[in-house]
């Protein structure tokens, strides 16, 4: 899996339920993000020229290479605007997010 | 040595898809994620990653929420190269073949609480990566001046008023510290210019014992810039000559990057909340600071 | 048994333990009275004795931070340390067994600055009583070994998996030679299985270790880190009992009650003062002196029951601190006095604190400690701590 996956996570009912010790599963996300977002970027795919900068600087790592084209996780995209800032073809706007 | 010419060079479009910094709770547009989340994308999958109290372990594990998406550990506050060095030594005597330990530690855990167990571990050359990336101030517990907070700061601990301008001292000269160990290898980055970190993580990472990288990581919440410019900020710090790329290898350092004019160090100032009470003579303070630094590097290093 | 006893210390004793469980990793910052065991280690490592690596760190903090390291990969560890060296990692004892991991550590008991003293007394370790490490006392040499040897199947016990340090008398236990047996590798190969946990990084099953944990989630963990200690008491038993059947020495678990089945009083000791209640015993056994010694040998997990059990049987109970909780009183006292108090039946009690700094504790004032409870049979418990070897008056 090369992101992990928003899991349900069952709250421990039981003390031997809780793993011994703090330890527990890499990349495990019983949480989203997208709650924090108040702007959404959307992409111009006809002005994106896949140049793949958005993909390298993305604090959370949220933009996916999908076959020649980006997509982003918005389960996990905090909405900070790099993404949009630094598009050399100004192809990612930032969108106020509805409620 | 290593011959980065012999390197596979790792960028955005050969590197890893797999994410292993993901889902964590950094605030939008941070800087040290950013530093992290290439780092580990570089060094892979037979990776430990040890972290200090700080943002990136803050962050990072909240049970149940474990953003690490490959071996993690939170570390003591000052143990982080000594655990990593335990985790070293641990693996090798078990036989693991193939494998990279790293330290991402912030500038408070590594100029200041960190240091003394850092020092030991280029001693004793444990094969090691220790990264720190630095957002210039204690930006987890909330702003606190740290040793490498660079002078004009206003911070929560060095508030600036009508009796002292914010931060009196100017950040420890740490890449030279580290490089006076003799370590095999050192290097200056920032996440403005990410291509240089990631040949320079590349370039540790293919490099036996201990290595460090000293990255220039923004803080958008801690410095006052808003939080789609964080690269453009730590590139504009580069710019202005205020942070420098360097390396140090096989006892040389060298220069990365020498331009013959800087940006304007008041712009990149003006730009950020912490220093804008600065008067043009605390600002004065600073450029002839950074100049004598560069006078220094360029007459040693080049 | 073909035996092999050599003449050496409590700390070559203690190395000796430590070559024969074959740690993975040692980690270990030198401190008066401790060094002879890391000396001897580096030797052993160097002489290619032992296949640990051997890392010089450059202070405690990092000793244990190193260990719990090498540990969060699932090797098997060894630090130790003393007085100001246990204190400089007091951060790392409460994270280590937080963290679960079962390192073994010598503590060399000596005294805490200020004024300095490299001498012995037990301020170190029972200081540090509340950081959720096992804690056993040694009497001797022999002991010290075994207990390093025991240590290890205790603490790596998937019940327990919680930090264990062994503690001997600074000099009085460390710099003193005796005879010791030295078990054949064979034999603690088999006794010791190789270290397996759960709770580890592993390129097969990728964790994240060392979390943060919510108000939810926090005492749940303390809970368990609870439970792990009162388990340990079951798996001390099972370990010394087959130690016994393996090697032949036992050490009567929790505790070693001697002389105390038809004691009117007894002392209450820890560690090598042990030894000089013994010879005080016979003695006064021989005067017709209904009089017993209880050698504490584990602090934590504490042995509750075997106190209130003796407790049952004698009329009083004296506590020999060689430490003092300043405004109160001796730390052992305090629990000795707490488990006693769970029964409904009057004891008189003392608590003797001496020893402080390496001052001697003679055989003349250990009789005068079971006189002094002999006495207070028909008395109401005394109030106030007794420092028993002030050598000055004082204004009391």
């Amino acid at each position: 899996m090369n992101r992990p996956k928003h899991t349900e996570f069952t709250f421990p009912t039981h003390i031997d339920d809780y793993p011994t010790g703090p330890q527990y599963k890499a990349g495990y996300l019983p949480e989203t993000n997208a709650g924090w977002r108040t702007f959404r970027p959307v992409v111009d795919h006809d002005a994106c020229v896949y140049c793949l900068r958005c993909y390298l600087l993305c604090p959370d790592g949220t933009i996916i290479k999908d076959s020649g084209q980006i997509k982003i996780d918005m389960d996990y995209c905090k909405g900070c605007g790099v993404c949009a800032h630094e598009c050399p073809k100004d192809a990612i706007e930032m969108v106020k997010e509805q409620l | 040595m290593t011959n980065l010419v012999d390197i596979p060079k790792v960028n955005a479009k050969n590197m890893t898809e797999k994410e292993f910094f993901y889902g964590h709770k950094a605030c939008a547009g941070c800087g040290g994620s950013v530093a992290v989340r290439l780092a580990l994308k570089v060094l892979g999958e037979r990776t430990y990653t040890a972290l200090p109290a700080g943002c990136m372990s803050a962050v990072g594990f909240i049970y149940p929420q474990m953003a690490f998406n490959t071996n993690a550990i939170i570390t003591t506050f000052p143990g982080a190269a000594s655990m990593a060095s335990g985790i070293a030594a641990g693996a090798k005597a078990l036989g693991q073949k193939d494998v990279k330990t790293v330290v991402f530690a912030g500038d408070g855990g590594t100029a200041d609480i960190g240091f003394q167990a850092l020092s030991g571990m280029i001693d004793r050359n444990d094969d090691v990566l220790y990264i720190c990336y630095d957002n210039e101030a204690y930006m987890n517990t909330g702003i606190q001046k740290s040793g490498l907070t660079p002078y004009g700061t206003k911070t929560t601990t060095t508030p600036a008023g009508k009796n002292i301008p914010g931060t009196v001292t100017h950040k420890k000269n740490l890449f030279e510290i580290i490089a006076a160990h003799d370590i095999a290898y050192a290097a200056t980055a920032s996440i403005g210019y990410p291509q240089d970190f990631l040949n320079k993580v590349n370039k540790a990472k293919h490099t036996k014992g201990a290595t460090f990288i000293h990255v220039y990581a923004s803080c958008p919440t801690g410095w006052g810039t808003p939080t789609e410019t964080s690269i453009e900020i730590a590139k504009d710090a580069v710019d202005c000559g205020l942070i420098f790329l360097a390396e140090f290898e096989d006892g040389e350092y060298k220069l990365n990057r020498n331009p013959k004019e800087f940006a304007s160090v008041k712009d990149y100032l003006k730009k950020q909340g912490r220093f804008k009470h600065m008067t043009d003579e605390d600002i004065q303070c600073v450029i002839e600071n950074r100049d004598r630094k560069w006078a220094r590097m360029r007459k040693q290093w080049l | 048994m073909k035996t092999n006893k050599i003449f050496i210390s409590g700390d070559e004793a203690v190395a000796q333990g430590v070559r024969l469980s074959r740690p993975h990793v040692i980690a270990a910052y030198p401190i008066t009275p401790q060094t002879i065991t890391v000396e001897r280690l580096s030797e052993m490592v160097e002489a290619g004795e032992m296949d640990g690596e051997y890392m010089h760190v450059e202070s405690e903090h990092s000793a244990i931070s190193a260990t719990m390291g090498a540990s969060a990969v699932g090797a098997r560890t060894f630090t130790a340390s003393s007085s100001q060296g246990l204190l400089y990692m007091a951060e790392g004892l409460h994270y280590c067994s937080g963290g679960r991991w079962p390192v073994v550590m010598m503590n060399a008991n000596r005294s805490v600055a200020l004024p300095w003293s490299i001498y012995g007394d037990q301020r170190d370790s029972l200081s540090l009583l509340d950081c959720g490490w096992i804690q056993v006392y040694v009497e001797d040499a022999q002991e010290a070994l075994d207990m390093i040897i025991q240590a290890y199947k205790i603490a790596e016990h998937k019940d327990v998996l919680t930090p264990m340090m062994v503690n001997l008398d600074g000099f009085i236990l460390t710099h003193t030679y005796e005879l010791v047996e030295i078990p054949e590798q064979k034999m603690v190969d088999e006794f010791l299985p190789p270290f397996q946990t759960p709770n580890k990084m592993s390129f097969e099953e990728p964790k994240n270790l060392g979390f943060s944990s919510k108000p939810d989630d926090n005492t749940e963990f303390k809970y368990q880190q609870n439970e792990a200690m009162f388990k340990a008491v079951d798996v001390i038993r099972e370990v010394d009992q087959e130690f016994a059947e393996k090697f032949g020495r036992k050490y009567h678990d929790m505790v070693e009650e001697y002389r105390c089945e038809d004691a009117d009083v007894v002392l209450v000791a820890l560690g090598s003062v042990c030894g000089t209640v013994r010879v005080v015993v016979d003695k006064m056994r021989a005067a017709g002196k209904k009089v017993g010694l209880l050698k504490i040998r584990y602090m934590r997990p504490f042995p509750e029951a075997e106190v209130k059990d003796l407790a049952q049987r004698v009329q009083a109970i004296g506590v020999i601190d060689k430490d003092i909780s300043f405004g109160y009183e001796g730390t052992v006292y305090t629990n000795v006095n707490s488990a006693i108090s769970k029964i409904d039946k009057y004891v008189f009690k003392s608590n003797f604190v001496g020893g402080l700094g390496g001052r001697d504790i003679t055989k003349a004032e250990i009789e005068d400690m079971f006189n002094h409870l002999l006495d207070g049979i028909e008395k109401k418990s005394e109030e106030k701590v007794e420092f028993f070897s002030l050598n000055v008056e004082t204004n009391d």
